[in-house]
């Protein structure tokens, strides 16, 4: 079978590959605001440690062979920086968003500097798991080629939905997040809640970086990241600070992605670089849509510094 | 000071003596803190070096050589300074009002491609109109390009920060779009630019050295709006919009209109250095538009404390350590991204020096009641 048999299908299959492909990263950094902002504060920095989890998992992929020991890496020089983060806020006077800004610049400059001897070697990246074994058509099968890491990221989606409503840890990040006058009455550390939240919430961003270097492109360069970190604090918005909803969203973004490189495969390579802004174009007309001037969003935690 | 205004006020009660006093203690106190966080990060950053087995002591060296050691250098250092300075005021005056606005890489890009656009149909025209045309092109498109997040903010609520941002993303994306096609010199295979804006309509050099106007378009900008802001009417209702946005509306001031017109001028200037650097650095626009000059402002102004005048200052300190990355990269094997990580580290050291404000008695008023 070839491209032609298929036709323009090709299209909303490649869309539908591509946003399986290009999700995960959002998922997992999404995921990660999401649970910080739950907590009550908000790390754009994000963007930073993306890049830094795609270099050191990269690194380390490439000295230990072993890519799975990058991706845990990844993660752990992630929650430092949420570290970083949670550490420098609790400070009073101290702007979040400010912070997030120079952890951004701050992430991406070490991830460069680190990283120049990088960009050659080739590192073993994560194997695939072909889920489209029961199709004739390779476009299916390549569409169907899932990394474990989106079905992980799955699954702490749901646990995190589910952690929220229905555990003791849940409640407390919740509090903590909605009134600190709150959690501090009840008698926990508003600090070190946040920090702890911060530092997973970077665990997750920096997986969602190694995700980047290790599947999907697939190596590492200094252009790997197009922003995906500050897309998903919109896109936490737009999912209501909902786990779930994240998942959906981050589908959807994926999808956006794609579209360009999916209508070039069938021909139409007019506006290709209009293609290429569609996900931002999308986060900020959901954007307008979805905030109001007069209310605060419905869902959104209490001491939310950017909903305010 | 835009951001003590309190104090400011209750100086102003006490008489002329003790508003000096006060002013003094005030300037000292702006000036000691950033002073005194530089100091801290340039330690971190030494550190950092000599953890790497490299000398700090031999970084510091070529990092003043490069940017400030010989007249060449400081021309170098000038001449980056002045797209950081407009950049800065991108940052710092809507930071008058409250708003963290950080897109300013997109009006850049786009004040950039303006002007070539304006440019390129008026061959033959006499240059100063030209000049003259691609300026307000620029400023123009790039004051339309924040303002837009500033009116998303006022009307619809979206936050100003992540809108600014997604629309310097999109930016980037329309001038990849209209370069690659539209405005494509097909003689420019490797890397897509416009045709050349004709070396007449070039804006030169600065009387007696080689440092282009666009150094003077960013000074004559940081003085002039730090007049508006400090100085005026429209200053003070943006500043006291910035302290207290309910207080303001109380009194009637047009939040909505100030917002707009504060993003504008922000654009603007972000829209100018985008014209100062296609007019008077590269003669076309190109990929050399995006190197971040945008981010490095982000930087100036918090660095700056948002003050228009102290921005001058410190886009100059920018423009030299990075004026003096290509040495420090070429002498001491280090990869060009130690500037990017030197700025990362004065910037969080700078955000957390803010907790200090207010914390040494020394720089305190005797008497606070008010």
């Amino acid at each position: 079978m070839n491209e032609s048999d298929i036709g323009l299908w090709g299209v909303p299959l490649a869309i539908l590959a591509g946003a399986i492909r290009v999700s995960t990263p959002f998922l997992f950094v999404s995921l990660g605001e999401c649970l910080t902002e739950k907590s009550g504060r908000i790390n754009l920095g994000l963007e930073g440690t993306l890049v830094m989890g795609a270099m050191s998992g990269y690194a380390i992929s490439y000295h230990t062979g072993s890519p799975w020991l990058g991706v845990l890496f990844a993660g752990v020089v992630g929650s430092l920086f949420g570290a970083l983060h949670g550490y420098i806020c609790k400070f009073p006077k101290v702007n979040d968003i400010a912070v997030g800004i120079a952890l951004m610049l701050f992430g991406t400059g070490l991830a460069f500097f680190f990283g120049k001897p990088y960009i050659q070697p080739t590192a073993p990246i994560l194997p695939a798991i072909p889920l489209g074994f029961w199709s004739d058509s390779p476009q299916v099968q390549a569409a169907l080629r899932i990394n474990a890491l989106f079905i992980i990221g799955i699954a702490i989606a749901a646990a995190m939905w589910w952690a929220f409503a229905n555990t003791r840890l849940g409640l407390i990040v919740r509090m903590t997040g909605d009134s600190a006058d709150a959690a501090r009455a009840m008698g926990y550390s508003v600090d070190i809640v946040r920090l702890l939240a911060t530092m997973a919430g970077g665990f997750l961003a920096g997986i969602g970086g190694s995700f980047l270097s290790l599947y999907y492109p697939g190596s590492w360069n200094e252009g790997l990241s197009s922003g995906q970190g500050l897309m998903a604090v919109a896109l936490v918005i737009f999912a209501r600070w909902n786990p779930l909803y994240c998942f959906l969203a981050a589908l959807l973004f994926g999808g956006a992605g794609a579209l360009g490189p999916a209508l070039q495969s069938v021909g139409v390579t007019q506006g290709y670089y209009l293609f290429y802004a569609a996900p931002y174009v999308l986060t900020l007309v959901i954007m307008i849509i979805t905030t109001s001037p007069k209310r605060s969003l419905i869902g959104a935690p209490g001491e939310l510094s950017i909903t305010k | 000071m835009a951001v003590a205004l309190p104090q400011e006020e209750r100086g102003a009660e006490q008489g002329f003596g003790a508003d000096l006093a006060v002013r003094l203690k005030q300037a000292a106190e702006a000036l000691v803190i950033p002073l005194g966080a530089l100091l801290v990060s340039g330690v971190l950053f030494g550190l950092f070096i000599a953890a790497l087995g490299k000398s700090p002591v031999e970084l510091y060296a070529l990092m003043y050589k490069g940017g400030f050691g010989t007249w060449f250098s400081w021309q170098n250092t000038l001449s980056r300074a002045a797209p950081l300075l407009l950049t800065a005021l991108c940052v710092a005056i809507p930071a008058q009002l409250g708003l963290v606005v950080i897109g300013g890489e997109g009006a850049l890009v786009l004040g950039g491609l303006a002007a070539a656009a304006v440019a390129l149909p008026m061959q033959g025209v006499a240059p100063l109109v030209v000049q003259i045309g691609m300026a307000i092109a620029a400023m123009i498109v790039g004051g339309l390009w924040i303002g837009l997040a500033g009116a998303l903010r006022h009307y619809r609520g979206v936050n100003e920060t992540i809108s600014s941002l997604l629309l310097a993303y999109i930016a980037i994306a329309l001038f990849n779009h209209i370069v690659e096609g539209p405005l494509r010199d097909p003689a420019s295979l490797n890397k897509p630019a416009t045709a050349h804006i004709g070396e007449a309509n070039m804006i030169g050099a600065l009387p007696g050295m080689d440092v282009h106007w666009g150094l003077a378009f960013g000074v004559i900008a940081c003085v002039l709006l730090w007049v508006l802001m400090s100085r005026t009417t429209f200053g003070f209702a943006a500043r006291m919009t910035g302290g207290n946005v309910r207080a303001a509306k109380l009194q009637g001031l047009p939040v909505g209109r100030l917002i707009l017109i504060c993003c504008a001028i922000a654009g603007a200037c972000a829209g100018l250095a985008g014209m100062v650097e296609v007019a008077a650095v590269h003669g076309r626009a190109n990929g050399s538009l995006i190197v971040g000059y945008g981010y490095a402002g982000i930087l100036i102004a918090f660095l700056a404390r948002q003050n228009p005048l102290a921005i001058i200052p410190v886009a100059i300190l920018l423009g030299g350590i990075t004026a003096s990355g290509g040495l420090i990269q070429r002498r001491m094997d280090l990869p060009d991204a130690t500037v990017l990580v030197l700025q990362g580290m004065i910037f969080i050291v700078i955000l957390l020096s803010e907790t200090l404000y207010g914390r040494f008695k020394i720089f305190q008023p005797k008497d606070t009641s008010s």
